[in-house]
């Protein structure tokens, strides 16, 4: 009648080595060890940054089975593998291979190109355009990821990015064309309008939240769905709608209200990479050095340690949800004012979502949120690319994506893979944080 | 059952928790482990039931050698484990939590079978006095009946060595003497009881063997009668322990603190304080005494600013800060140490330095202008860990890696490190080993020889009779009366208790019933 017991599992009533006062023999460090053997042991545990490389690397693995079973010509050779078993592999090999170059050719730059270039002096653009193309995408993704990355790291499931997102756009299209100045008054304005917008969307369950405790996870995710149609109404109501259309279609910002072009008119890459990197370093200082940036930090861990410390726990979760939509709507900014210039029904796409997985990938980190950020960029911009000269469907990168976070979220499935050591460090704690 | 533990040694790196301990518990005996945090108790706990496996040594029951590589083959050979944080599902019955693993079913569908699971429930529980209500929901029970409900689910499960760790942390005076009672009734039907605890009186009052170990190494063994408390406490320490605390005469200075007429309610809106008056002077310490659950822990939120306040006053120098926020409070010069320090006082991710500021962090001169001063923060981490003896391996480190003793340290060293007026704290050794409440007592004395109004709120008798200069009984909300330290224990009981000259006790089991959430 017994079988295993419920009572399995104590971690709290483990005594881990060291936390006694005096622990028994010895003075309770690890032994000193020099240089590289060190070096060569922290590489063997699995930190968190081998295994974001690692989930990748598999991904692109999975990726490349998935290309192979899908593809016919692949297929067709390995039918005929018993009398022609070269040409099986070679097929194989030549289908993941170009799949692979064109998406990097796509979101990096191709060495043919580039070759070119340099032979003629001519066709830099060319060049130039796959990484303008990913740095285009990558920018409303770091600054939308960042804001979903501070809520996150306050505790705050922030699921709202896209009605945020939307929030900012519209407040940057009217400020954009409705006030007409010179470009140095202008687009500040409209940068400011981005982050207000937002901030307004973040405000509504940042207060709710609050004042009634209503959970955010299910306030933001409704509250895309009210935004997202106060878009389509306004859209079709002046002072928004382009004249002359019965469409849903906005009227187009003004020359001083869009982002001025980095590399020439050629390139898309814009002032809105600037904008996001100046965000993403504002926001390292803000989390590291400011007091209220501390205060982020301790109510997010512990909401009873820091209203105990005189921390008014009210003030701070609607200040944090109006600091992740602020971030959020710059990024709404930033796609708007920087490549859109005008606003159309769904706007914002996938970015709103794509910043929640950002996020999760960079750790709530500034850097990560960069390096993450620009990955899946790489991607949407490779995977173009690789549909037009292979005809792969664009939706492997969407899988691929989904396979990295997929990983990422289960660090003892990527070290189970390669028989790393558990640092101690998991991810999923990370994650699963503001669900609470 | 006779259990053997022989040259057991577990090691976690280069840190050795258990060192060739021997153990041996006979078959109907209460055996008491004794020793500080970090001696390496629940190690050689969680190697007895399997949690961890031992680099050597042997374990034998009834003079066979067995091996556990899980937990649930320590309970097919009698082993039954009753953790210091329970392991119950609140959500669920008595009975549906004792059963969880091994539920009886009908006819083998599947089907739980919750007749036959209440009636051996209710059998179980008479037998061995352990009164509980099958279909209670375990969240609402009061902690000690909580702890009864793991105890039944280890006796379920046919355990005839039960290891009770650490079981009377939570509970109440009431409660504890009724644990004792049920280890008693265990013991007569032929149990035999691991019962682990750093408490030196009730291991006199309970065990029939005491072995005691300090530093991953057993370092005697004994009877309650060859052995007193002081015995006991230089053994488990390693050096000579004052039991008392040694405190000069308070010299009292006018009213800092006062409370007029204080009502607060809890969280369902019951009267927990009940028009509470109560002053506390500069330069004395003032002991609030009472069972847990009568008021104590809704009057010191209502202090700090935690909890709304019904109706009355609370007066802090002259200025009402009865509407203030925690803020406010903590500017006026109140310093507050929680009565839960890992919930309420502390951030346990978070580096000592960090925690050390907590409730500054954002004035001169830790930060200017928004900006904190990581510089000026560190150093005076250093300053704070040097003052206060708490031992970390560095400044950087979780505060959450920390004993509960140098946790406590942490708080102390933090509240003391501003210019404090009153300072209120609750049940500020609870949980800590003898060398911590030693510490603590005398930083305490320290603070009220310095000028500070000191409030202690304390379940503990020894505690409040040693510390106090005045001590304040609260039963049900109210304030009974406030006597001197000299007043004899049994009168002290009887306050608690809710007698007075004049007025019986009414229903005092009712103020008992705190519910779980209470401790």
């Amino acid at each position: 009648m017994i079988s295993a017991d419920a009572t399995t599992g104590s971690p709290g009533g483990v005594e881990p080595p060291g936390s006694g006062e005096e622990p028994a023999g010895g003075d309770g460090k690890p032994p000193a060890s020099v240089g590289w053997t060190r070096y060569l042991r922290r590489l063997s545990e699995a930190n968190v940054v081998v295994v974001t490389i690692l989930a990748i690397f598999t991904a692109l693995v999975i990726g490349a089975i998935l290309i192979l079973v899908t593809s016919t010509a692949v297929l067709h050779a390995w039918g005929r593998v018993g009398s022609a078993p070269g040409e099986a592999f070679a097929t194989s090999w030549h289908t993941v291979a170009n799949a692979y170059s064109a998406m990097f050719e796509g979101s990096i730059f191709s060495p043919s190109a580039v070759g070119h270039a340099i032979s003629t002096g001519r066709g830099w653009t060319a060049a130039f355009s796959p990484i303008s193309e990913t740095l285009v995408s990558a920018t409303p993704l770091m600054l939308a990821g960042m804001g979903v990355a501070i809520g996150f790291s306050t505790g705050v499931f922030n699921i709202g990015a896209q009605g945020q997102l939307i929030g900012g756009a519209l407040a940057s299209l009217y400020v954009g064309f409705e006030v007409h100045a010179t470009i140095w008054l202008h687009l500040p304005l409209v940068i400011i309008a981005g982050a207000v917008g937002g901030a307004i969307v973040g405000f509504i369950p940042g207060i709710l939240k609050a004042q009634t405790g209503a959970h955010e996870v299910i306030v933001t995710i409704m509250l895309n769905y009210i935004v997202l149609y106060l878009l389509v109404y306004l859209l079709t109501t002046a002072p928004f709608q382009q004249q002359g259309q019965t469409n849903a279609i906005s009227r187009v910002m003004p020359n001083s209200a869009r982002l001025p072009h980095l590399l020439g008119s050629g390139l898309r890459v814009n002032a809105g990479l600037i904008v996001a990197i100046l965000v993403l370093l504002g926001a390292s200082w803000f989390m590291r050095k400011s007091t209220l940036g501390f205060t982020f930090r301790v109510i997010g861990i512990n909401p009873d340690a820091g209203r105990t410390a005189g921390m008014n726990v009210k003030k701070v979760t609607v200040l944090v949800l109006m600091l992740s939509g602020a971030l959020v709507g710059l990024a709404g900014m930033a796609s708007l004012s920087g490549t859109d210039f005008f606003m159309a029904t769904g706007y914002g796409g996938g970015v709103g979502f794509n910043a929640i997985t950002v996020a999760l990938l960079g750790r709530n980190r500034p850097l990560g949120v960069f390096l993450g950020s620009l990955l899946f960029a790489a991607m949407i911009t490779g995977g173009r690319n690789m549909q037009a000269v292979t005809g792969i469907d664009l939706d492997l990168t969407t899988v691929i994506q989904a396979l990295i976070v997929f990983m990422v979220a289960t660090p003892a499935l990527v070290r189970d893979i390669y028989r790393l050591k558990d640092s101690g460090r998991s991810l999923t704690q990370l994650i699963s944080k503001g669900w609470g | 059952m006779k259990l053997e533990l022989v040259k057991i040694t577990k090691r976690f790196g280069a840190l050795v928790a258990n060192d060739a301990v021997d153990l041996e518990v006979a078959e109907g005996e209460i055996h008491a482990l004794l020793g500080e945090n970090g001696a390496g108790k629940t190690t050689l706990m969680n190697v007895l039931f399997g949690l961890l496996h031992p680099d050597s040594g042997e374990i034998r029951i009834d003079g066979q050698a067995v091996r556990f590589a899980n937990p649930g083959q320590a309970v097919r050979h009698g082993i039954g484990m009753v953790h210091q944080h329970f392991m119950l599902v609140g959500v669920f019955t008595a009975a549906e939590n004792i059963v969880l693993g091994f539920e009886p079913t009908i006819l083998r569908l599947g089907l739980l079978d919750r007749r036959k699971a209440d009636r051996d429930i209710r059998k179980l529980s008479q037998e061995y006095g352990l009164e509980v209500d099958p279909n209670a929901i375990v969240e609402d029970l009061p902690v000690g009946v909580q702890q009864r409900v793991e105890i039944l689910k280890a006796l379920a499960r046919d355990a005839k060595l039960l290891i009770l760790d650490e079981p009377t942390s939570v509970l109440t005076p009431q409660e504890i003497e009724s644990l004792f009672r049920t280890m008693h009734a265990l013991q007569q039907s032929g149990h035999s009881i691991l019962f682990i605890t750093h408490k030196l009186k009730e291991v006199l009052a309970v065990a029939d063997r005491i072995t005691v170990m300090r530093q991953g190494r057993v370092v005697g063994s004994t009877t309650p009668q060859e052995t007193d408390e002081n015995k006991l406490a230089s053994m488990m320490v390693g050096r000579s322990v004052e039991l008392v605390v040694e405190k000069g005469p308070a010299r009292p200075g006018p009213t800092v603190l006062e409370v007029r007429g204080l009502t607060v309610g809890d969280d369902r809106g019951l009267t927990m304080v009940d028009h509470v008056d109560l002053d506390v002077h500069a330069g004395e310490i003032v002991a609030l005494a009472g069972v847990q659950g009568n008021g104590q822990t809704e009057f010191a939120e209502a202090l700090a600013g935690l909890r709304q306040v019904t109706s009355g006053k609370i007066v802090l120098e002259g200025q009402d800060v009865t509407s203030a926020s925690p803020r406010g409070r903590i500017e006026a010069g109140l310093a507050d140490v929680p009565e839960d320090r890992q919930k309420d006082g502390l951030v346990m991710p978070l580096s000592v330095a960090d925690n050390l500021v907590l409730d500054i962090f954002n004035v001169p001169p830790h930060a200017h202008h928004g900006a904190r001063d990581l510089a000026e923060v560190k150093s005076n981490a250093e300053h704070r860990i040097e003052d206060f003896d708490i031992r970390t391996s560095s400044v950087d480190a979780n505060v959450g890696a920390l004993s509960g003793g140098n946790q406590q340290k942490v708080i102390l060293a933090r509240e003391l490190s501003r210019p404090v007026k009153v300072l209120v704290a609750s049940q500020p050794t609870r949980g800590l080993d003898v060398g911590s409440i030693e510490y603590v007592h005398r930083r305490i004395v320290e603070a009220r020889d310095n000028g500070v109004a000191v409030l202690i709120i304390s379940a503990e008798l020894d505690e409040v009779m040693a510390l106090g200069d005045r001590i304040a009984v609260m039963y049900r909300g109210r304030i009974m009366g406030v006597v001197e330290p000299s007043v004899s224990r049994e009168e002290l009981g009887l306050m608690m208790a809710g007698v007075t000259d004049s007025a019986p006790p009414d229903a005092p089991v009712a103020a008992l019933a705190g519910g779980p959430g209470s401790s």
